[in-house]
């Protein structure tokens, strides 16, 4: 197959949706947390914490669906914990960040070894995989159905929430709050609002979305946990946060451009002249490269209306 | 002592006290064992020389990446690449030692340069971004991160690869390129003295040189420092590039101080380690090799303490967490903190009503 093939087959476009799944639900845990104000550097740490909870609690439970909802609830909890760190700690939400991430580094593989007795692979624990599914008539068309048919169900679960994230931080009054206490804590304190009951609320929601996006990674993407397993997932999540200007919508978009990148990795392991090393760079590069542009055009954008 | 001081001295042991703490009760609700591991935690680096030189080898590179971070924090610059910065010096002290040949008592220090240089541009660009196009640099420098682990993949895997070497790993590096041991029964090398010479560099020009007392200047409030008619960009700049050359160099010095070979194939922690020694030595050169040294010491403890108990060695990253926590919180002990300052307000009231 030449190049041009390999990009436009189904299969590709399948491995795109596939890898931007967990990338996409640090990116929307990503805006709500700075949304609110608060710059949630943990989320790559949660998601961690959350993909090993799922393991142990879908094999603990039999249950994949109960090992889900338990690694949200944590990672729900992570939130929290962070929210009390940042607000009533008064801890640097990044150093913070950081000490949680850290923290879930050690700790998922202390925990690991705990249940299993291994330090790197959770493949002793009998942990449960969430289903994929086919999607009737689509299915049967025939390139379509391979693009979009037949995923995890929690891919689909984070283009729905993109679109319930987008309903609720513009048509909720919630979302409503959660902005203005991010873009102006002291206003909107002033017209009655509760600040850190709005970011405790932001925190946790971001925990959750962290929590699926671990949950993904360790019962859908692959069927077991493996030691920092999420590899920088959050992180690229939170770049394309920065890029999409904490939007789900935007995000989603540059999220998407930074799974087509990581599925070019993917793609091209073989048969092809530039080094595989090199081609792992792709969605790093990618990031930094569109991070840079767009806020450099958002600056001269700011610079324009000032001068107007 | 003056005031403040006092209160950090005492906040930084709590701190740690109470991390500590809260490992040893883990320790005691999951081991069979747990006073002996304890003990072992904390008594196996002084068991015996060799594991005390561990602890030393290990505080070697914490240093190095420790005062990068410092001096790249004073300027409240979140830049993570020191991670990238320490893992890409490694790469180039290889290729120089592998590539360059040169005599015994210039080939490290050549390398090792050229390791620094390469680390400065490494964290100069999440700065330079951040200045010419507000790219924040927390996001653009924990993706360079990334970009160093791959490149020096590259350059391992297509020009230093020893296909003989069973692993994934250089040719051996030449006996001319490596830093010499200065101690005895242990692997602690020369690296141990640039440390500490970088440490009393590092605060010499952060403490005593107008250029230092810019970036704090600028890091403690910028718009401060920008109606004194500090240049904001170019302190920056200078800042970031210092701390990546130090980083970088540590990762050069770690290189030819202890491997046979380049083999690191992942990213080995030493820039996250790194927010924590600056945390523990709030960004001031001086406590750094402090800090370091008690990083590898609970570092090097938890690893005796696996080998010859139940329990993992990365409990000690529960403990690091903790102790980052604490002495960031600003409410942590803000309420001992107000209690001392009115208790010496009060006495020196006294004390002039006795007059």
């Amino acid at each position: 197959m030449t190049v041009f093939e390999i990009l436009f087959s189904a299969d590709f476009l399948r491995v795109i949706l596939r890898v931007t799944t967990p990338i996409l639900f640090a990116t929307l845990a990503g805006a709500v947390s700075s949304r609110s104000g608060i710059f949630n550097i943990a989320l790559e740490g949660i998601m961690l914490l959350a993909a090993l909870i799922g393991v142990i609690f879908s094999a603990l439970l039999s249950s994949a669906w109960l090992g889900l909802l338990v690694a949200v609830i944590f990672g729900g909890l992570v939130g929290l914990f962070l929210g009390f760190l940042v607000l009533n700690f008064k801890t640097d939400d990044i150093l913070a960040g950081i000490a949680i991430n850290l923290m879930a580094a050690g700790g998922t593989i202390f925990l690991l070894f705990l249940v299993s007795g291994d330090r790197g692979v959770s493949s002793t624990i009998d942990s449960l995989t969430l289903p994929n599914v086919n999607i009737p008539i689509i299915q049967n068309i025939p390139f379509l159905g391979r693009v979009l048919s037949g995923h995890n169900v929690l891919t689909y679960f984070v283009f729905i929430s993109v679109f319930l994230m987008h309903m609720f931080m513009y048509k909720t009054p919630l979302g409503l709050k959660i902005r203005a206490v991010g873009e102006n804590p002291h206003a909107a304190e002033s017209v009655g609002i509760n600040v850190h009951k709005i970011q405790y609320i932001a925190l946790a929601l971001s925990g959750v979305l962290s929590g699926f996006g671990g949950a993904f990674l360790s019962m859908g993407y692959l069927s077991y946990f493996t030691t920092n397993m999420t590899a920088g997932r959050g992180f690229i999540g939170l770049a394309a946060n920065a890029m999409g200007r904490s939007t789900p919508i935007g995000g989603m978009l540059v999220a998407l451009l930074f799974g087509t990148a990581d599925a070019m990795a993917n793609v091209f392991q073989t048969g092809i002249d530039i080094p595989y090393e090199l081609i792992q760079m792709l969605p790093y590069i990618t990031v930094i490269v569109g991070l840079s542009a767009f806020s450099y055009s958002r600056m001269k954008k700011k610079e324009r209306q000032i001068e107007e | 002592m003056n005031r403040d001081t006092k209160f950090n001295v005492i906040r930084t042991t709590i701190s740690i006290l109470i991390a500590l703490g809260i490992s040893f009760v883990i320790i005691f609700l999951i081991s069979e064992e747990p006073l002996e591991a304890i003990k072992q935690m904390i008594t196996g680096p002084i068991s015996r020389k060799r594991l005390f030189g561990n602890v030393i080898e290990l505080t070697i590179p914490l240093i190095f990446t420790g005062l990068g971070v410092s001096i790249m924090f004073s300027a409240m610059q979140i830049n993570l690449a020191s991670e990238g910065a320490f893992h890409i010096g490694g790469v180039v002290a290889a290729v120089v030692a592998l590539n360059l040949p040169m005599p015994g008592f210039i080939h490290p220090y050549v390398a090792i340069l050229f390791a620094g240089l390469v680390g400065a541009l490494f964290t100069f660009i999440p700065a330079i971004l951040k200045i010419k196009t507000t790219a924040n640099e927390i996001v653009s420098s924990l993706m360079l991160n990334y970009i160093a682990l791959f490149f020096a993949n590259y350059i391992l895997n297509y020009y230093l690869r020893d296909p003989g070497a069973g692993s994934v790993a250089s040719f051996p590096l030449p006996a001319s390129s490596k830093l010499t041991s200065i101690i005895s029964g242990t692997n602690i090398h020369i690296g141990l003295i640039i440390a500490l010479l970088f440490t009393a560099g590092a605060y010499i020009f952060l403490y005593k040189s107008k250029m230092g007392y810019m970036i704090r200047v600028a890091g403690q409030n910028e718009d401060f420092a920008r109606f004194s008619g500090i240049d904001i960009l170019k302190v920056i700049l200078i800042s970031q590039i210092i701390g990546g050359f130090i980083a970088g160099m540590g990762g050069g010095i770690q290189l030819l101080g202890l491997y046979r070979r380049f083999t690191w194939t992942a990213l080995l922690g030493y820039g996250w380690d790194a927010i924590i020694v600056a945390t523990l030595s709030k960004n001031n050169p001086l406590y750094v090799p402090i800090s370091a040294f008690f990083l590898a010491y609970i570092r090097i403890g938890a690893d005796i303490m696996s080998r010859s108990t139940d329990v993992t060695p990365e409990i000690v990253s529960i403990t690091q967490g903790t102790i980052i926590i604490l002495i960031v919180a600003k409410q942590f002990l803000a309420k001992y903190k107000h209690k001392m300052v009115a208790k010496e307000a009060k006495s020196n009231i006294d004390a002039e009503g006795v007059e």
